[in-house]
């Protein structure tokens, strides 16, 4: 990697000031499990790095006023794991953590690095760019799209959000806090997410001034929830199709659903017509299915990634019926 | 002359036990040293510049802002100005530098002009291979359009198993010195013994000044037999650095893309088969890669190869990757691949269990017996008459059950092998061999062998190995260095356990040395145990230390160790039929390997082998981008392999009887690698009710199978 400069702030204020005003003068350092690679590929190589483990303004996992949570964004995956009350009140975000099986990751990796990790693109990670052109073209729509976008994708990201827990808070409706020199601003985790148009663009709603400092799980009471995740193998791998989804039901029936996929598009993707599809109904193998293919019923998969479709469709049956319990 | 046979199964303390590998508590405690945990004085570190291009010319090269980068001692151009390069990953030059970072930015600092040249780089669509494809001639048996007339059942398939590439633990590479006249390598690498003559030819100096070491190695899988240009340019850094040792290894992404390869294979076969099911006919096109050179033409039909009627041909394929190299079992896990896969489905095609057929046919095979008697046993052990239902007969619910067979042959007779076994006054043995241990338990068996012979407890012998001053020793390939070494052990213990005896003899009335045995510590007269000594007694009245050199001579083995197992495996596997995701549930392994020296190790070997079947089967395969000719995979993260949780049940039958024993000891690094592909496979294709053509049997392919979009791709 390239040489850098050094910052091991002790408090957000110092952390934000170490920050600059471009991608490539700053970078946050928390687990390190993206970060690190990124630079020893020489995929990014910023001027500084900052090190948040230091900071306790981004730890802990407390109950708030309104009966939610807040989740310090440098909780480590192993403490979301370990909080018992949590897994209880969204257990889709704990079965999200579970499908991170790499106890290395669990133990370095956190949640806020879980959101705003890069794509794992193996276009983007060889050299290529975040869109992955060439002469202009995307070499992921003529190449090798196999692990690809089969949603979302109208613009030029083919990529997958890498992230496992940006579903379940899309579900979930958990908003997350950002701070920065001039103040704390709070955004819905949905719109956290975006979807970039060019290399130079970033995969969330964050200005290389900015901090991620929490995640705001609002009231749980009434809500069933679950993640469901598609993975080759039962050790460390990254999932093929994800489904998260959130409900609240009355009299047997759902009166209230929230669905997201993961690793089918550029961010988490709500899935509106699933939520439509399961509303006022009673949860079966019929109707989850039904959602499932609602779910997925604008998906332009690519020359190789055909399968991921069927994947996200049984994800968010499988997630409905789990939830359903 | 002496006689060396093994001990009777009866006799021995040492051999045929389970023994823990003797370096195993060394590894797992993390106190065994590897070429790679060598850091001599003064050490530098080494760094290279690769090929970005599948296929490019170099322009020019400018190394100059690279030799005034801070650290850097030595810079060397390997491939210079007008240069073709036909493969990514090329190295194309090196430096030596303080640190390692000070050689990585280096590194980034030499300047190449390319011009870049067209490529091909992928291999399942022989359409697109034009002139690369260089067709390698047809040869046909009997009459295979008659036999195609007349069968009763006849069944075509397309199969296809993808290139992988080496990735061992320990990449390749070595720590260097260069000073003076003399070279030290700590290496890491399957010939200790020809290494030096290796390295030497390739810079130019005489063997003798070259000293190698390498206490253990950390996996080579056939990939690590020569010195390599990574030893010949380090050596000459450590050289141009004024004699100072330089660390090199090659990148995980590195190592991928050129420390060699497991050639591709892919095939449209047809089979034919009479009323009964005996196979009539194989016909097969097949074509494979290497990388530039071209791909071998797999030994099909495999292990049935007394099929009457033949028709095959052959196409390599020259592609823009790095270039093969021997893989576990070279050319023959693809080749069971392609023929059981094939005779699996001409059973689903007569509606037959793929057991009948299999056992119907083994006598097209050189050694029916054993695979009848062996299939028969897996069966038992899988429990296949009360799980075994027809192709995609056996649901519940999302989730398909399925049962398949592949079969193995392997040669794996013992390798030119030397060992010095020395007997000193104060009873200590030494037992030096410049053989290396894999992993595999070498250094465990050569010290049971000596235990044995001697009539000793095993921490009485000092093993020497891994060094190319000790007696040379064949290089670990092919399945040979269990029969080569622990030969070699035999007859140099028992030849200076004979010294010591004739030395005894008139310590004991006169006693022929030929009536003096070594048991329980003690040399007695046979037949009278009360009459001798302790072993230490014993040596005290030598002068002297003595030895004896063994050697095992491969074209005269004296019954000591042979050649040609037989294996079969069975594979049970389930299939979420609503993601594709297989999952192994068990995976059952019998298999002949002549004396087995140590149960514990040999089941070792196996249970390995059919780790290597799980990733190949289901998850590894190099993946390269044809636009960019770029290998996307170069790396452990989508490069996938199996993990603890993904193996399943493994249960290993080793066959010990006496008829197997009599045979002497047999290799086994090879033989259980072979066929577990094919049985996951089949299990894959009777589980969801059709044929996925390629492995590894990713989700994408088998819903893409069961969708009826099966295709090589």
């Amino acid at each position: 990697m390239e040489a850098f400069a050094y910052a091991n702030p002790a408090s957000l204020k110092e952390a934000i000031a170490s920050l600059g005003t471009n991608w490539e003068d700053a970078a946050i350092l928390a687990g390190g499990t993206d970060l690190i690679t990124l630079m020893k590929q020489y995929v990014y190589s910023p001027k500084k790095v900052v090190n948040i483990k230091g900071v306790k303004e981004l730890k802990g996992i407390e109950r708030t006023g309104d009966g939610g949570f807040r989740i310090g964004a440098a909780v480590t995956i192993d403490e979301l794991l370990k909080n018992r009350i949590l897994g209880e009140e969204f257990p889709a975000l704990q079965m999200a953590a579970k499908g991170i099986t790499s106890p290395q990751m669990r133990h370095m990796g956190t949640v806020g690095g879980d959101l705003c990790q890069r794509p794992r693109c193996w276009y983007f990670r060889n050299g290529f760019g975040l869109l992955a052109l060439k002469d202009g073209k995307s070499l992921v729509a003529e190449g090798e799209n196999q692990y690809h976008a089969i949603l979302g994708h109208n613009g030029k990201a083919y990529f997958v959000s890498a992230s496992s827990f940006g579903p379940a808070l899309v579900a979930c409706g958990a908003k997350v806090k950002i701070s920065s020199a001039s103040g704390v601003r709070e955004v819905n985790a949905e719109d956290f997410f975006r979807v970039p148009t060019s290399d130079a663009e970033r995969e969330v709603d964050l200005k290389p001034n900015e901090i991620l400092t929490e995640i705001v799980l609002p009231v749980s009471r009434g809500t069933k929830s679950s993640t469901y995740e598609v993975r080759q193998r039962e050790v460390f791998d990254w999932p093929l199709a994800t489904a998260s989804v959130m409900l609240r039901m009355s009299g047997g029936k759902v009166s209230e659903a929230r669905i997201a996929l993961g690793h089918v598009a550029p961010k988490p993707w709500r899935a509106t017509a699933a939520e439509q599809a399961i509303k006022g109904q009673t949860i079966n193998e019929e109707t989850a299915g039904k959602a499932g293919e609602a779910a997925v019923a604008g998906a332009q998969p690519l020359s190789q990634n055909g399968y991921k479709v069927q994947l996200a469709k049984t994800a968010v049956k499988r997630a409905l019926l789990a939830a359903k319990g | 002359m002496a006689e060396y046979n093994w001990p009777a199964m009866a006799e021995r303390s040492w051999i045929g036990k389970r023994i823990s590998r003797l370096d195993g508590p060394q590894k797992s405690g993390g106190r065994a040293k590897y070429g790679s945990d060598m850091n001599p004085a003064e050490l530098l570190h080494g760094a290279i510049l690769v090929s970005p291009y599948a296929h490019a010319k170099i322009n020019s090269i400018d190394t100059s802002a690279a030799k005034a980068s801070p650290g850097v001692t030595a810079v060397i151009t390997i491939e210079g100005a007008g240069k073709e390069i036909q493969w990514e990953g090329t190295i194309i030059a090196a430096v030596a530098a303080e640190t390692e970072v000070q050689a990585r930015d280096a590194v980034r600092k030499i300047k190449v002009d390319w011009q870049v040249l067209p490529h091909l780089v992928q291999d399942d669509d022989l359409s697109k291979a034009g002139s690369r494809a260089k067709p390698a001639g047809e040869k046909i048996q009997g009459d295979p359009d008659a036999a195609k007339a007349a069968a009763a059942f006849r069944v075509s398939g397309e199969y296809g198993i993808p290139v992988l590439t080496h990735c061992c633990l320990e990449p390749h590479g070595q720590v260097i010195q260069w000073k003076g006249d003399e070279i030290v390598s700590w290496c890491s690498t399957q010939s200790v013994s020809n290494y030096a003559g290796d390295l030497g030819g390739q810079i130019e100096v005489p063997a003798t000044a070259i000293k190698v070491h390498q206490d253990h190695i950390g996996g080579g899988f056939g990939s690590k037999f020569q010195s390599d240009q990574w030893g010949a340019f380090c050596a000459q850094l450590s050289k141009q650095s004024g004699g100072r040792p330089v660390k090199f290894f090659l990148d995980r992404n590195v190592e991928l893309m050129i420390a060699g390869n497991r050639p591709s294979h892919y095939a449209k076969i047809t089979l034919g088969a009479d009323k009964e099911g005996k196979i009539t006919l194989w016909e097969s096109d097949s074509w494979s890669t290497g990388g530039f050179t071209g791909g071998n033409i797999p030994p099909i039909p495999y292990v049935f190869t007394k099929i009457a009627n033949q028709r095959l041909s052959h196409n390599a394929v020259s592609t823009n990757n790095g270039p093969q190299r021997a893989w576990r079992a070279p050319n023959h896990p693809q080749a069971s691949y392609l023929t059981c896969a094939a005779i699996d489905d001409l059973a689903a095609k007569m509606g037959k269990d793929p057991m009948e057929v299999f056992l119907a046919n083994f006598d097209l095979t050189a050694r029916g017996d054993a695979y009848t008697r062996q299939l028969k046993k897996a069966a038992k052990l899988i429990d296949w008459e009360a799980n075994w239902k027809g192709r995609g007969k056996n649901r519940q619910g999302h989730i398909a059950h399925g049962l398949g067979i592949g079969v193995a042959t392997w040669g794996g007779a013992g390798h030119d092998s030397r060992a010095t076994a020395r007997i000193h006054p104060d009873g200590t043995v030494e037992l030096e061999c410049g053989t290396q241990d894999l992993g595999t338990g070498t250094r465990t068996i050569m010290v049971q062998v000596a235990a044995d012979t001697l009539g000793l407890p095993m921490d009485a012998i000092r093993l020497k190995i891994g060094q190319n001053a000790y007696p040379p020793s064949g290089a670990s390939g092919g399945s040979t260095t269990a029969g080569g070494v622990s030969s070699s052990t035999r007859i140099a213990t028992t030849d200076a356990l004979n010294l010591l005896f004739e030395q005894l003899s008139s310590s004991l009335d006169n006693t022929p040395a030929a009536n003096l045995e070594a048991k329980n510590g003690r040399i007695q007269v046979k037949g009278n145990p009360s009459k001798g000594m302790t072993w230490r007694e014993a040596c005290r009245k030598l002068a002297s230390p003595i030895e004896a050199l063994g050697h095992n001579n491969p074209r005269n083995p004296r019954g000591l160790n042979t050649g040609g197992a037989a294996g079969v495996q069975v594979a049970k596997v389930s299939v979420d039929t609503e993601t594709g995701v297989v999952t192994l549930d068990k995976i059952v392994a019998v298999q002949d390997c002549g004396l087995i020296l140590n149960p514990k190790t040999a089941e070792s070997q196996v249970y390995g082998a059919m780790i290597m079947s799980v990733c190949g089967a289901l998850y590894e395969e190099r993946i390269v981008d044809e636009l960019s000719g770029r290998m996307l995979n170069a790396d452990m993260e989508f490069y996938k392999l199996a993990g603890a949780p993904d193996i399943g049940e493994m249960v290993v039958e080793m066959e010990i009887d006496p008829e197997n024993d009599a045979r002497g000891v047999i290799g086994l690094g090879e033989p259980p690698v072979i066929s577990g592909i094919a049985a996951i496979g089949n299990a894959v294709a009777n589980a969801i009710g059709v044929r996925v053509p390629m492995v590894p049997l990713t989700p994408r392919r088998v819903l893409d199978a069961m969708n009826g979009n099966g295709r090589i791709s």
